[in-house]
């Protein structure tokens, strides 16, 4: 007798395509959020396997902060040109320069909150009707409760109290024009098994997820790169040390951890012995209790 | 990649302690991590709790916090070695039932928990209720707090008495009791050593044991098409994810609603292409034929086709602050269709507490009721209790593009089915009879449904004997019955036929069509035949509508039934006295997709026919 049974690893990768292919259906101009980081990097492989034999049929958004790690760029045009796929990119630069946000000062400031602005004006200027983001609900409380197809206001704002219920696998795209959709075809991975599948399907990433030597310093109990876009507070040294990042995101609030894992088996194990949770190293979160919660209601990814 | 996946609801209401099992999991499986936990302990100590307060962990937006208590569905993930778990943590108030059934619609099992000090409350049956409606095949009834309790065993003794009776009221396929508490974690994942009298699982091992594929339908395949996926001019293939059943390269398909029929040539993936792929999976299929096949479309086997229809009667949970307006415009989105439809009809309310039926004007927010759907289009469905993939719709408000309400198809109304009869096999000069007096008609008046139960298994296993018993226990009852036995064909209509491999297959192919005729008269056919080929059963299937076909595998080893041999048949073919006899010469193959397997080695014959008789009420075919 055949064996029917799926591993959990081929139950998500068939979910997650699934719900690309919903979005290719039921929306007329949907982008892909790419933000250089591993869940993003997975989204384009699996937007790849939805629609093969055919080309991904929408483009990559990039909203760049100005503040990425340089391999981050050099990545994402290399993953660009393998795909077949196209990429656009906006800047939080000209929001800034347009006068739409006010850059923060201090030794703490972060272009993060700023992006959320260059987010939703690029999704207007783009007509964009559904934008499909690599969040997962094992991250943070506040997406515990987000649905796959996640309804937006016209202000790109989400209301967690009003959300549509989402039974079976049937996923209700209706809205009015001006609203749009956020789409998480991730919602049901954890970080394991995007590592677990990264693994499995021998996907290439980013040199920055495996050790290698930098020069770091701790601030808020966070290991911060050593770059251009932070200055050191009284009290703060640099060090070279062996790291790894486990998310990233900008140069100013993406925290690093000691380890020397340099293959995805090792980085894998690494995880399993692990007790400290992934957006643990983000310094973002911190800010307070509900701060993903805040900044979710207002738009950001 | 080792280890399967099991999605599971929680209902129960906060005093119940849900959201501390929850977390008593998480923590005892290592899924709750340093800052996670020393979150939760920073929030008791501000909150003032004297424990770890565990709910912290599940209680997620701002609000919840606030007040105390769960207001959406929640999603929570943890990973044993044996297998990933997804929990849909749901509120239980009366107020969250929405959120209930929303939670219960992707879920293989349901945890419903009851507090030891309170026992069967309202609630506890209410979530029952719903984990039955929504199809969920196993029930864990946790019995939390038995801490309070001393570890009484007669208040856990009690409980189960109690909740196995109002559960034999509701088609629950597996119900398992387990006494816990969370707060200590006795029986979550580790065995409690303050219930020495209690010897089964620990909730954890009986999660990670439970069987995840009773809800899946691989008998049927149904393919909804998602999207067209071109490449370059000739190339053309449907996207879709396979709702139900299997399917190979070279198998004869038809198109719905359209009728077109092909070949499925390719079946791609990114990965390659496959042998066959199966429920669950996403794929592309390539067709023999060019055809007109778009979004909404669904891809079936020629010989074994969905209801047709567009208009149904249909079980309908109400999620909106909007009552139902009947006759109004909705839209119905089904599988990858998407359609316009009203509720023409009305026909009760039922009491979520009480299970009663209520007349009704209308349905609220939470109430669920019996309705008739009509659509302006054709919906290709199947019964919920036989396909959850394909008996499952929502209805979209058209003015606000709200989800309003959850249903579940039940059959086709009264001049619901819409024929669409794809060229079958038979004589190309005779037009089909259509009878006069419809099976509708004929079913109404007998007072059940008219089914063909395919009881098959070796020789001696008992399959006269057990029909035989069968049919006069349904006599007394008004039953319209029709017997079609094996070696009584074979002295008249089949009297021309050996027992080559393809006089087997033309006994069956006679036989079936004459169980065929007669269902379509009303009766519940009892058909016993040893019929060792999985091909012949298939094909008798693929006569008889979805839900009616009723394959009863009668088990039984060699062994025991060669020392049964009421006929002696086994004897002379041990001395070779019998060609190609099954079992001995010629190879049996097992049912893989039987309605019941009932064992006659272990159970007599009577225990047997009561097995029928409740899988036949439970499927609605005798009332």
């Amino acid at each position: 007798m055949p064996d029917y049974t799926r591993t959990h690893l081929q139950q998500l990768e068939a979910e997650a395509i699934y719900v690309l292919r919903e979005v290719a259906a039921q929306f007329e101009r949907p982008v892909l959020l790419f933000s250089g980081g591993k869940d993003s990097i997975l989204l384009v492989h699996l937007a790849r396997r939805a629609f093969w034999p055919g080309r991904i049929p929408f483009p990559l958004l990039h909203i760049d902060t100005g503040h990425n790690f340089p391999e981050t760029l050099a990545f994402r045009d290399r993953l660009v040109r393998q795909m077949d796929v196209e990429l656009l990119v906006r800047y939080v630069q000209d929001s800034i320069d347009r006068g739409r946000v006010v850059e923060e000062r201090g030794p703490t400031a972060s272009r993060n909150a700023l992006q959320t602005v260059t987010l939703l004006d690029a999704l207007i200027e783009l007509r964009a009707d559904a934008a499909i983001g690599g969040a997962r609900r094992d991250e943070e409380k506040a997406r515990a409760k987000e649905r796959f197809f996640s309804h937006r206001d016209r202000f790109g704002q989400w209301d967690p109290k009003n959300q549509r219920p989402e039974l079976w696998n049937l996923y209700n795209g209706r809205k009015t024009p001006g609203e749009h959709f956020r789409v998480f075809p991730l919602s049901n991975w954890t970080e394991l098994d995007i590592w677990q599948y990264i693994q499995a399907q021998g996907i290439e990433l980013p040199s920055l997820y495996f050790a290698h030597r930098r020069d770091v310093f701790s601030r808020d109990g966070v290991l911060l790169a050593v770059s251009p876009y932070l200055s050191l507070l009284p009290g703060e040294k640099a060090e070279n040390r062996l790291v790894r990042f486990r998310t990233i995101g900008d140069m100013t609030c993406t925290g690093a951890t000691e380890s020397a894992a340099t293959t995805v088996a090792e980085v894998i194990a690494e995880l399993i012995a692990s007790r400290i949770s992934e957006r643990g190293t983000r310094a973002d979160d911190k800010r307070s209790e509900a701060a993903m919660e805040e900044r979710k209601r207002q738009g950001y990814f | 990649m080792a280890g399967d996946l099991l999605r599971f609801t929680t209902a129960g209401s906060v005093d119940d302690g849900k959201s501390t099992l929850i977390g008593r999991l998480l923590l005892d499986c290592r899924a709750i991590l340093e800052d996670q936990m020393a979150a939760i302990e920073r929030a008791s100590r501000s909150r003032g709790d004297p424990y770890l307060d565990l709910a912290l962990l599940t209680d997620g937006l701002r609000a919840e916090r606030e007040q105390g208590i769960t207001i959406d569905v929640a999603y929570r993930y943890f990973a044993t070695p044996r297998r990933k778990f997804i929990i849909a943590d749901t509120p239980g108030h009366i107020q969250y039932t929405r959120n209930m059934i929303t939670g219960a619609s992707t879920a293989d099992l349901a945890v419903v928990l009851i507090d030891a000090r309170k026992g069967v409350v309202t609630q506890s049956k209410r979530h029952g209720f719903i984990a039955s409606l929504l199809g969920i095949p196993h029930i864990v009834v946790a019995v939390n707090k038995m801490d309070l309790v001393e570890y009484r065993q007669e208040v856990f003794e009690a409980i189960v008495a109690e909740y196995r009776a109002f559960a034999s009221k509701l088609a629950v396929p597996d119900l398992t009791f387990i006494p816990i508490s969370a707060l200590h974690g006795d029986n979550v994942v580790h065995p409690s050593q303050a219930m020495p009298w209690y010897d089964g699982p620990t909730l954890l091992h009986h999660l990670e044991r439970v069987h995840v594929g009773a809800g899946r339908n691989l008998v049927d395949f149904r393919f909804p098409v998602q999207m067209t996926i071109r490449n370059h001019p000739d190339f053309r293939g449907y996207a879709g994810q396979i709702a139900s059943g299997t399917i190979m390269p070279g198998e004869e398909i038809v198109v719905l609603p359209s009728g077109q029929t092909s070949r499925v040539q390719e079946i791609i993936t990114y990965g390659g292409s496959l042998a066959e792929a199966a429920a669950g999976d996403s794929v592309v299929l390539r067709l023999a034929d060019e055809l007109d096949v778009g979004r909404g479309d669904m891809i079936v086997r020629r010989r074994n086709l969905p209801l047709i229809a567009d208009r149904l009667e249909c079980t309908l949970c109400w999620m909106s602050e909007e009552p139902l307006r009947l006759a109004a415009p909705y839209i119905v989105r089904h599988t990858t269709r998407q359609v316009s439809a009203r509720i023409v009809g009305l026909d009760y309310r039922i009491d979520v507490d009480t299970l009663h039926r209520e007349l009704a004007e209308t349905l609220h927010l939470n109430e669920i009721g019996r309705v008739t759907l009509e659509t302006s289009q054709v919906l290709c469905c199947d019964p919920y209790a036989l396909n959850r993939a394909t008996g499952g719709f929502i209805l979209i408000d058209v003015a606000t593009n709200n989800t309003v309400a959850a249903g579940m198809i039940r059959r086709a109304a009264q001049n619901g089915v819409v024929n669409i009869q794809p060229p079958r096999l038979r004589s190309s000069d005779v037009a089909w009879e259509e009878a006069t007096i419809t099976r509708a008609a004929r079913e109404a008046r007998n007072g059940h449904l008219a089914a063909v139960l395919w009881f098959t298994g070796l020789s001696g296993s008992g399959k006269s004997t057990i029909a035989r018993l069968l049919e006069r226990r349904l006599f007394p009852l008004g039953v319209q019955t029709f017997r079609l036995d094996g070696d009584n064909v074979r002295h008249g209509l089949n009297g021309d036929l050996g027992f080559s491999p393809a006089d087997r297959q033309e006994n069956i192919r006679r036989v079936a069509e004459v169980a065929k005729l007669a269902f379509e008269h009303g009766a519940i056919v009892l058909c016993t035949f040893i019929s060792p080929f999985r091909r012949d059963r298939e094909f008798a299937r693929s006569l008889i509508p979805a839900g009616r076909f009723i394959e009863i595998y009668v088990k039984c080893d060699v062994a025991t039934c060669e020392a049964r041999d009421p006929k002696g048949l086994y004897a002379r073919a041990r001395r070779g006295e019998i060609a190609e006899f099954t079992g001995i010469s010629s190879p049996y193959e097992e049912p893989q997709t039987a309605e019941l397997i009932t064992d006659t080695q272990t159970q007599s014959a009577e225990a047997c026919v009561e097995e029928i008789l409740a899988l036949l009420r439970s499927r609605g075919i005798l009332r």
